[in-house]
């Protein structure tokens, strides 16, 4: 054979190897196997992969996502909304100080791995968490069960709680079936903080077999975990259990037949880690995905005008805010802070760059939490008013500050920093102040210098983790900080505020003494809020049973695909 | 040879000594922590520190450099800050990815560039000629990431025959013993994991290859140029040779010294990781585990990738100009 022909061979062998792959085999794209109202796998986009799959040691949404579907806590929360209702509890009782709440718990609920759910497994996780080693006891691993929950820790290390600043103190399994959880302290935010999936209940025989919390310290004391609980045996009681998990590619849940509840609609549920937001499109539109989070706003208009699309919007529960250094002159004025205000066009802002669904915010809490104030002082664009103010504080116009924003960053309560930063400034500049632009990537730079207290004036924002008002004005201005300049100047009005409304166990008081509260802040100016928006997800048209919650956890158990 | 290979295998120790030195001061002279970027706006001082603890981050550099060095030696690269897991096992996972898309790209860029390059050296001046400097110079200028979303747009979802992200279809079932997904799939038999893994490689190894393509032939058509005026190619047309045999033994044989090395450096670049290839069709490589790692100041997967990323490089070019030798006897013989 002459070398020739041997090339054109080879050449029509490459064709038509190219033209098989190309063409061939239609049908294993990721359509789904089985269609109709029940069954069929349901392919969900994600922006990365999960960390791991044990929701006490992690805190990204990711991770949660997928735990949610695996795992069940005492409580959850009405599919939609931030309402508290039975999940593994049946019912709830608290002593009359709130020191102890009894609950009764489900019958008949297992694990994934058959051991039987009950008191004693309520209070093993209690007691892992409690008793957690120096190597989970930082905010990056256990940060619910610490800032969302307010436990501490037996043995804590520096800077972590100890038993005497812990919400928790003990758990006692009083018979099979009823458990009762002892508190130091009284906190309303106790019972929806329980619905958090970070303390969700895991069976005490896997945490122990597949070496959950075993981890080698090296020379340096730095923890190296070497047990495989989290990444390949997570066991919960929840409507999916855990199939399989390959990195980078998809991540397998599969339905759980023995589920003590309503069982869920699909055969399955594939997390596809897609970090690109433009590929996670392109991917839903050509129908390798069925579904993503974390929609665009520019991509908003796209979806909604494509017929095999859906965007489902979720209820506003967040808050972006321009943040005010105190500790930064003349900030610690209270005429500056209210010049600066009164000089941004927050309605303008919100209009002309945010999507549909966005609302301007006029304090730190969005408006369907219980606590929201209506009656606060509010704040109207006027540029002559912010120039009087300022003049009546003895400063030569213009006001010279520095307003930060950050590069780099979408997110749902900012999707476009740059765009709202040329707004306000130029807002500013037209009521008597001289703005220096200032930017950074956002993380970890601008997060660093914000947190650090080296901004005066910076763009940013929060997304709600389960219903309280804790969750927000709690976590803003309850302790001293250097991003508000609290550390410099405090306001222990305000922090006795919200202390005592933590504390407060009736709930008609409790709502009052947030309102106060809210009042009190807006009084203040410590920042200032200026919109609550509505993230999106988009759906493959076929895709029903999809409740958008307002913190971002929906149970894909309630999902079906239509033919 | 043998002593050749040796001093260029030991010249790596000074290099990679130089480098890490340069990965690790660079890392740290950037601003920001780990601690902050995981903890976003989450992050208090008390936070950040107790986390910087943790890592041994508050420690004086010198002593995290000298640990560093001791541990690299024992060819741990330590856990990665933000997944949790060794670096070596996630090098281990990636880097078949980026391998496999690799040769899939030098594969596109050499079957198609090479004959465009002879073709237009053959048809200098015409207009084939022209076609191909037009096509080389779009391949060069159109940024990677824009001809991946058109690439996707018109074959997955306008005409739906090929994938738009990942190594295959999250509902196929396979194995991946090696962690090359075809090879995976020809290993343990699976016909429609083979096919499906091909199909997601054909979009991706085109829009990665389209520099290299362009390169390659520019290349290939200056080589073959030059080869075709020397003496020995007009002697051989005289002596009433065969035009195929002077093009395929005299004109490409000789031409191919310069394209070899273009091909060797871009396969070289190719397997550092294709960073918006990777990132637009979702491709979990080297690349994207980088990009990563920068974004959120994962010191371990910083330290240990760069440097296995330099490695590859400095060996890709070791194999070059080792091949030169069996390309080109001159070379052997001195």
């Amino acid at each position: 054979m002459t070398r020739k022909l041997k090339f054109l061979l080879f050449a029509l062998v490459l064709v038509l190897a190219l033209g098989a792959a190309s063409c061939g085999g239609d049908a294993d794209e990721a359509a789904p196997e089985e269609g109709g109202a029940t069954g069929g796998t349901l392919v969900f986009g994600t922006a990365s992969d999960p960390v791991v799959l044990d929701g006490a040691l992690v805190s990204d949404g990711e991770s949660l996502r997928v735990i949610d579907q695996l795992f069940e806590g005492l409580v959850t929360l009405e599919p939609g909304t931030t309402e508290v209702i039975p999940a593994l509890a049946t019912d709830w009782e608290s002593s009359e100080d709130g020191l102890e709440w009894t609950f009764n718990l489900r019958e008949g609920v297992s694990f994934h791995d058959g051991e039987p759910f009950n008191a004693d497994a309520v209070c093993f996780n209690f007691d892992r968490w409690y008793n957690f080693p120096a190597s989970f006891q930082n905010a990056n691993a256990s940060y619910y069960w610490q800032y969302g929950f307010g436990g501490g820790f037996a043995d804590p290390i520096e800077g972590a709680a100890g038993p005497e600043d812990s919400i928790y103190n003990s758990c006692q399994a009083v018979d099979d079936l009823t458990v009762t959880l002892v508190l130091n302290r009284s906190s309303a935010a106790f019972l929806p903080a329980l619905s958090l999936p970070s303390l969700a209940f895991h069976s005490p025989k896997a945490l122990q077999e597949f070496g959950a919390d075993e981890g080698e310290v090296d020379e340096e004391g730095i923890f190296r975990p070497t047990g495989t609980y989290g990444t390949e045996h997570p066991t919960g009681t929840g409507p999916f259990k855990f199939e399989s998990w390959v990195r980078g590619d998809r991540l397998t849940v599969v339905r759980n037949d023995e589920y003590w509840g309503e069982q869920a609609k699909l055969d399955g549920v594939v997390f596809r880690p897609i970090p690109d937001n433009a590929a996670r499109l392109q991917a839903l539109q050509a129908g390798d995905i069925q579904g993503f989070d974390l929609v665009e706003p520019q991509d908003m208009p796209t979806i909604e005008g494509d017929p095999n699309l859906q965007l489902l919007r979720r209820p506003a529960f967040n808050v972006g805010y321009v943040g005010i250094n105190q500790g930064l002159p003349p900030m610690d004025q209270l005429a500056v802070r209210q010049a600066v205000a009164h000089g941004l066009d927050r309605q303008g802002v919100v209009t002309d760059f945010y999507p549909p669904g966005a609302e301007v915010a006029k304090e730190f809490m969005p408006p369907q939490l219980f606590g929201y104030a209506d009656d606060v002082t509010e704040y109207e664009f006027d540029p002559e008013l912010s120039k009087q103010l300022l003049e009546e504080a003895g400063l030569t116009l213009p006001v010279e500050i520095e307003f930060w924003y950050p590069t780099d960053v979408s997110r749902p309560y900012m999707p476009d920093p740059k765009r709202n930063f040329e707004a306000f400034r130029a807002s500013l500049e037209q009521s008597g102040f001289k703005v220096t632009p200032r930017s950074a990537p956002w993380s970890p730079d601008y997060l660093g210098a914000v947190d650090a207290g080296q901004t005066q004036l910076y763009l940013l924002g929060w997304t709600g983790d389960y219903g309280d008002p804790d969750n927000f004005v709690g976590t803003f201005f309850q302790t001293q900080q250097p991003a508000w300049g609290t550390d410099k100047q405090p306001d222990q009005a305000i922090i006795d505020a919200l202390d005592a409304a933590e504390a407060e166990p009736d709930l008609a008081a409790r709502t009052a003494a947030y309102e106060e509260a809210n009042r009190l802040i807006m009084d203040w100016l410590p920042g200032i809020p200026y919109v609550h928006t509505q993230p999106a997800l988009a759906f493959a048209a076929n895709v029903t049973g999809y409740v958008p919650s307002p913190i971002s956890l929906e149970p894909f158990s309630l999902v079906s695909i239509e033919e | 040879m043998l002593r050749f290979v040796v001093r260029r295998l030991l010249l790596l120790v000074p290099i990679l000594l130089g480098l890490s030195l340069l990965v690790f001061g660079w890392i740290r002279w950037l601003p920001g922590s780990p601690a902050i970027a995981l903890l976003g706006e989450r992050a208090t001082p008390e936070t950040v520190a107790q986390i910087e603890r943790q890592y041994g981050l508050d420690r004086p550099i010198h002593v995290q450099y000298w640990r560093y060095l001791n541990n690299v030696a024992r060819a741990d690269f330590g856990d990665s800050i933000v997944t949790r897991r060794s670096v070596v096992t996630e090098l281990r996972e990636k880097f078949p990815a980026t391998i496999e898309l690799a040769l899939a790209a030098m594969f596109v860029s050499v079957l198609l560039g090479i004959p465009l390059g002879f073709i237009a050296a053959k048809r200098y001046g015409g207009p084939l000629d022209h076609a191909s400097l037009v096509a080389s110079l779009l391949g060069i200028s159109i940024p990677v990431f824009f001809l991946a979303i058109v690439l996707k747009y018109v074959f997955a979802v306008k005409l739906g025959w090929l994938p738009t992200v990942g190594r295959l279809s999250p509902l196929i079932p396979a194995e991946h013993p090696t962690k090359f997904y075809v090879l995976d799939a020809i290993v343990t038999g699976n016909g429609r994991a083979f096919l499906n893994s091909l199909k997601h490689l054909v979009l991706p190894a085109i829009a990665l290859g389209s520099i290299p393509l362009a390169v390659i032939a520019r290349i290939t058509r200056a080589a073959v140029l030059d080869v075709m005026n020397e003496d020995y190619v007009r002697t051989a047309r005289a002596k009433g040779i065969h035009p195929l045999l002077v093009d395929s033994r005299h004109v490409l044989r000789n031409a191919l010294l310069p394209i070899s090395t273009i091909i060797g450096l871009q396969t070289g670049l190719l397997l550092s990781g294709a960073v918006l290839t990777e990132t637009v069709f979702a491709w979990p490589g080297l690349g994207t585990w980088l990009v990563g790692a920068i974004e959120n100041r994962d010191y371990p997967v910083l330290q240990g990738g760069i440097l296995f990323v330099a490695v590859v490089f400095v060996l890709v070019n070791l194999l070059v100009d080792i091949s030169y030798a069996f390309i080109n006897p001159r070379i052997r013989v001195s």
